[in-house]
């Protein structure tokens, strides 16, 4: 019995994996040289794909680390600590990671979006785990602290607030960008400067979680 | 890769992937546009996502082509877009150590991480911390007091995490944050609270008050972070493991607290702790075995898993404890995840009764395919627990291992199975033969040269004894024809065993030693040449000194002793009995609860405790003349646990003379030690030659000091001793938390526990492997036999136990168990006296009230025969 008692340590995660349905690495971060190289680390991903694809069941034990795992669509999402590891720790980050991406992608989890949007999947996790280290839980912390800007969608679908963020960010420094930026008539983005500029004091000062 | 994302594309029929075909030098050229004004940040954004994807693909960036890059990407930091900034902080710690220079983005990064911008503060505080070096630190030292305390939680929480990181790198530096540290860990948020928790313990690890207190404040104050909890569980468990005290400190009542706490992630870590603790008694453990059974139900697999895996390692120590869980644990054997199912059925195969042994093992082998190789190593390890513990049940047991056997596995999996085979055959004599028969198969397809020599081995100790010994051969010759020159070296090895034990089968294995003769490895031919030759002169005694028992000396010792023979070239033949011995490694098989693990291969290079001691005994001048070290004893405790000074002592056994080493550990953290001598009295007529000192024993840092004694020429017969030790030393009072000491001291003693010197100091363990042809080969020149009454001793167990551990001797023969129910049992031991004479004992135990014991001695040397009976008379 490896009656070793846990050095107690902030350091948790070993690794955070994406892989897509053929088992192709989307995303990898590992935090500590479990697996020095590149080749080492692919290796350890394709035999966690051949062990996890099929079966639907969240932990398993691999080379004697923890893996946690859910799978959506055709995307593997994986969390790997020490086997001495509180599983339930290391399914907190996997379920936090999940959450966010779910959030940022709008429920749209899978392959294609995850990678129209990489940028926000790297902010993600670096909110997330910071060298091994949990860095922050609440999905909904992440989401706000990556406070990416959705110019990829259309204005009806952004919040009024990332609406408000996007054009203040770019107010302060040129006018003229904005109306490139936002895909929207002149009239409607004249409309709601003036709105917005009207409501822009009050709304940095009342709205918790606008910055 | 990339053609399958071409054929993924021919089925969706668009792009799906927008990074496929990106090729690094196109990128490269592409980032040229950072330099253009004004900057579009579309454009760049996409461009460093592009980036920092290839290097997440694992893509190989040149210093040069890294560093262009870098310092192009630096112009970004004129654009404020977000988004944009906050890629050039991931590009620049993904980059920190693969372009030169990174430092010169530090003031920007500075600027940021006191700006107004809360999005780019935590963010710029671990990029700066990830480029920054101990110089750099200093000047940043100010910024990162105050963001530790800064009242925005993800500034707060990265400046720890980063300052974490930085302990490694510039301790001193960080170790001045602690104010701040403590401040942050009063803060309201969760996470910030974890992460100066977490900082707060990596810089007071080391000193244990310091650490005590501030668990004392937390487990009073209480937490609101569950990660903290887990932390403080984790701290307490690690300072209750040290103190080696009872549990009955604050410390276990806090952690038994966490039971109760109302998030599952805190209940599971107290009880994973308590369930760790070593010494944990059964009415400590309930609790959490209570709350583990709760989980085993849980519709959370992670939850279920991580119950059910502890309480797997609860079974091992208590099987009685988890009891009680045994129906919830039916319940999970279908569960839809194999890891929890395996490790439900292998916990109850731990704690179920006999009868349930046959349902649990069809269950098992009907999913046994499916799971992965670290599971079936815990299966096979369930089933050599259970094997101990119903030995009746070992047919079962072995069908269902040859099975295992034959299916398709990894190494560890392969050898967990055939050390498991091993040790049902030493354990049931009736199981040998279809063991045997089983390995046999094994080998005859086995990729695994390791395992494939360690059954040869086996089959040439077991094969021969055999009634029919003929059958193995066709076996152990297969071998010689088709394998690697490892396995051919062994397979000779084995077959030379079987000719010298069976006479009827000896000229048929001369004739195959004659074909292994013209062998293309030389170090099969060496073997069968030699081999053939004892053979042919058909003795008993060559055939055991050379075939049956082999060397008995430690590898780094011959090693060491032959470069020193070469290097002084003398007439005198080398003597083998100036070899130091091979400590027999100490197999204790009951406490051995995974006899799997703990079986790992001796390794011949790393040195053993004796070598270690032997080098460091030989760098101090006054034990040169000494000769090779004979025998190095346990560590002996002098004092007792929790005292001011700690000291232990090892008792090192040369020709002549005896070492004594004394360990010494100062715990008083208010004093320097120095000029540290262990005085001895002797009570026979041994003799103190010299002291050497330890010069200075600061505090909690071991030192070693040592007396020297000369052994008793006249009389070869006083073998034990009694010396009463104090320990001498200058006490120099210091600062306890500088650790410098005043320049006056005074002398002071300390007195210790008596040393005993016994007959086991003089007698090294050897293993003979055939105690019979051991027994002949030295002859009954100097037999002597007693008989004796053990009149305090109730059984042949205990009477057993009594004689190994009074003569220090190795049994042989597995003769140290006792069957079950017998009156009379035989003990066979062998060793080595100190100057090199070999010796066996036969102890024919017979138990009526008490135990007799009829004790025949033999030995080249009659002496030592003496000193034997005399010692335990």
């Amino acid at each position: 019995m490896d009656s070793s008692i846990l050095e107690p340590s902030l350091y948790t995660v070993k690794a955070v994996l994406i892989l897509d349905n053929d088992g192709d690495r989307l995303y990898a971060k590992y935090y500590d040289d479990t697996y020095p190289t590149v080749k080492e680390q692919k290796a350890f991903e394709k035999n966690i794909f051949n062990k996890t694809h099929r079966t639907d069941s969240e932990i398993a034990l691999l080379e004697g680390l923890t893996v946690v795992y859910k799978s959506n669509i055709d995307l593997f999402f994986y969390v790997i600590g020490s086997s001495h590891e509180n599983e339930l720790m290391l399914m907190a980050v996997l379920n936090c990671l999940f959450d966010s991406l779910s959030q940022m992608l709008r429920k749209n989890v899978e392959r294609r979006a995850l990678l129209e949007n990489m940028e926000g999947l790297f902010l993600a996790v670096d909110e997330i785990v910071d060298g091994g280290v949990i860095l922050e839980s609440d999905p909904q912390q992440v989401v706000h602290r990556v406070a990416l800007r959705g110019d990829d969608v259309p204005l009806t679908e952004q919040t009024v607030t990332q609406v408000r963020k996007t054009i203040l960010a770019s107010l302060s420094s040129n006018l003229s960008y904005i109306q490139g930026e936002i895909f929207m008539s002149k009239a409607r983005a004249k409309l709601l400067q003036a709105q917005i500029l009207k409501s822009a004091s009050d709304s940095f000062s009342n709205n918790p979680i606008c910055f | 890769m990339i053609k399958k994302f071409d054929k993924k594309d021919e089925e969706s029929g668009s792009g799906s992937n927008p990074f496929q075909h990106l090729e690094k030098s196109a990128v490269l050229q592409e980032a040229r546009i950072f330099n253009e004004t004004p900057i579009n940040p579309r454009r760049c954004l996409h461009i460093l996502t592009k980036i920092i994807y290839l290097l997440n693909q694992g893509e190989h960036f040149g210093t040069t082509e890294a560093t262009e890059a870098f310092f192009a990407m630096t112009r970004l930091f004129q654009s404020n877009d977000q988004t944009l900034r906050r890629m050039c902080y991931l590009t620049i710690k993904e980059m920190a150590n693969i372009s030169e220079d990174v430092i010169i983005v530090t003031s920007s990064l500075t600027k940021d991480m006191t700006g107004k911008e809360d999005v780019y503060r935590g963010p710029a505080i671990r990029a700066l911390c990830r480029i920054t070096d101990t110089t750099m630190l200093q000047a940043i030292e100010r910024y990162m007091k105050q963001a530790i305390v800064d009242k925005v939680p993800s500034v707060s929480s990265s400046a720890l995490v980063s300052s974490l990181h930085m302990v490694k790198m510039s301790y001193d530096v960080v170790k001045r944050w602690v104010n701040e540290a403590q401040e942050a860990a009063s803060s309201d948020n969760i996470m910030v609270q974890y992460h100066a928790l977490g900082l707060l313990y990596h810089l007071r690890k080391n000193d244990r008050l310091a650490v005590t207190k501030m668990l004392n404040k937390f487990t009073k104050s209480g937490l609101k972070s569950p990660f903290a909890y887990c932390m403080l569980i984790r701290i307490a468990s690690k300072l209750l493991d040290e103190t080696e005290g009872g549990h009955d400190s604050p410390l276990f009542d806090f952690i038994e607290s966490c039971l109760r706490n109302k998030n599952e992630m805190v209940v599971y870590e107290a009880a994973s702790a308590i369930v760790h603790m070593p010494n944990c008694t059964a009415r400590e453990l309930a609790p959490a075995v209570s709350v583990l059974q709760l989980f085993c139900s849980s519709p959370k697999a992670a939850l279920r898993y991580a119950a059910v895996r502890t309480l797997n390692k609860v079974a091992m120590k208590h099987p009685s404890a988890v009891t009680a869980c045994n129906l919830d644990l039916e319940n999970l054997i279908t569960d839809s995840n194999r890891s929890i199912a395996t490790l439900a059925i292998t916990t109850l195969l731990k704690t179920g009764s006999e009868s349930s042994v046959d349902r649990l093992m069809k269950q098992i082998s009907s999913f046994v395919s499916e799971i992965s190789d670290e599971f079936k190593v815990v299966v096979v390890q369930a089933i050599s627990a259970l094997c101990q513990k119903y030995p009746r049940k070992h047919s079962v047991m072995m069908n269902f291992l040859s099975n295992m056997l034959r299916d398709d596995g990894g190494f560890e999996y392969k050898r967990a199975i055939v050390d498991c085979i091993i040790s049902i055959i030493e354990e049931n004599p009736e199981s040998k033969e279809t063991g045997l028969a089983h390995l046999c198969e094994f080998i005859e397809d086995c990729e695994h040269t390791v395992l494939a020599t360690k059954i040869l081995h086996l089959l040439g100790k077991e094969g021969p004894r055999t009634p029919q010994p003929s059958k193995y051969i066709r076996f152990i010759f297969n071998r010689v024809v088709l394998e690697s020159e490892a396995v051919r070296a062994a397979a000779v090895s084995a077959l030379a065993k079987f000719g010298a034990q069976n006479d009827d089968l000896l000229p048929s294995v001369l004739v195959l030693m004659q074909r292994c003769m013209m062998d293309s490895d030389d170090e099969v031919r060496d073997r069968a040449t030699f081999y053939m030759n004892v053979l042919q002169q058909k003795q008993k005694a060559l055939n055991a000194a050379y075939i049956f028992n082999g060397l008995s000396v430690s590898i780094p010792g011959l090693e060491k002793s032959l470069h020193q023979y070469t290097l002084e070239p003398t007439e005198k033949p080398f003597d083998m009995k100036s070899v130091p011995l091979a400590t027999t490694p100490i197999t204790d098989h009951k406490s051995d609860i995974t006899p799997v693990s703990s079986s790992k291969l001796p390794d011949k290079l790393t040195p053993s405790r004796q070598d270690i001691y032997q080098e460091q005994l030989a760098a101090i001048p006054d034990f040169q003349g000494l000769g090779p070290l004979f025998k190095s004893s346990e560590q002996v405790q002098l004092t007792e646990a929790e005292t001011e000074y700690v000291v232990r002592c090892v008792k090192h056994t040369f020709a002549g003379h005896m070492v004594f080493q004394f360990d010494c550990t100062n715990t008083l953290n208010d004093q320097l030690l120095q000029k540290v001598v262990v005085q001895m009295e002797p009570s026979e007529s041994y003799e103190v030659v010299t002291y050497i000192p330890a010069s200075s024993l600061p505090y909690s840092q071991p030192g070693s000091c040592y007396t020297l004694v000369r052994l008793p020429e006249d009389d070869p017969t006083a073998v034990s001793c009694t010396f009463s030790c104090t320990m001498k030393y200058l006490v120099k009072d210091c600062d306890p938390n500088t650790g410098e000491p005043d320049d006056d001291g005074y002398d002071d003693e300390y007195v210790l526990e008596d040393l005993e010197v016994t007959v086991a100091d003089h007698i090294q363990k050897v293993l003979k492997a055939n105690f019979g042809a051991a027994w002949e080969e030295v002859g009954d020149e100097f037999e002597k036999e007693e008989t004796f009454a053990l009149a305090s001793v109730r059984t042949l167990d205990e009477a057993v136990g009594n004689i190994i551990s009074f003569l220090g001797m190795q049994p042989c023969e597995r003769s140290d168990k006792v069957p079950e129910n017998k009156n009379s049992h035989v003990l066979f031991l062998a060793g080595v006296f100190r100057g090199g004479h070999d010796m066996l004992v036969r102890a024919r135990l017979a138990l009526a009230d008490g135990v007799t014991m009829q004790v025949t001695v033999r030995s080249g040397e009659e002496t030592v025969v003496d000193v034997i009976l005399a010692s335990v008379g």
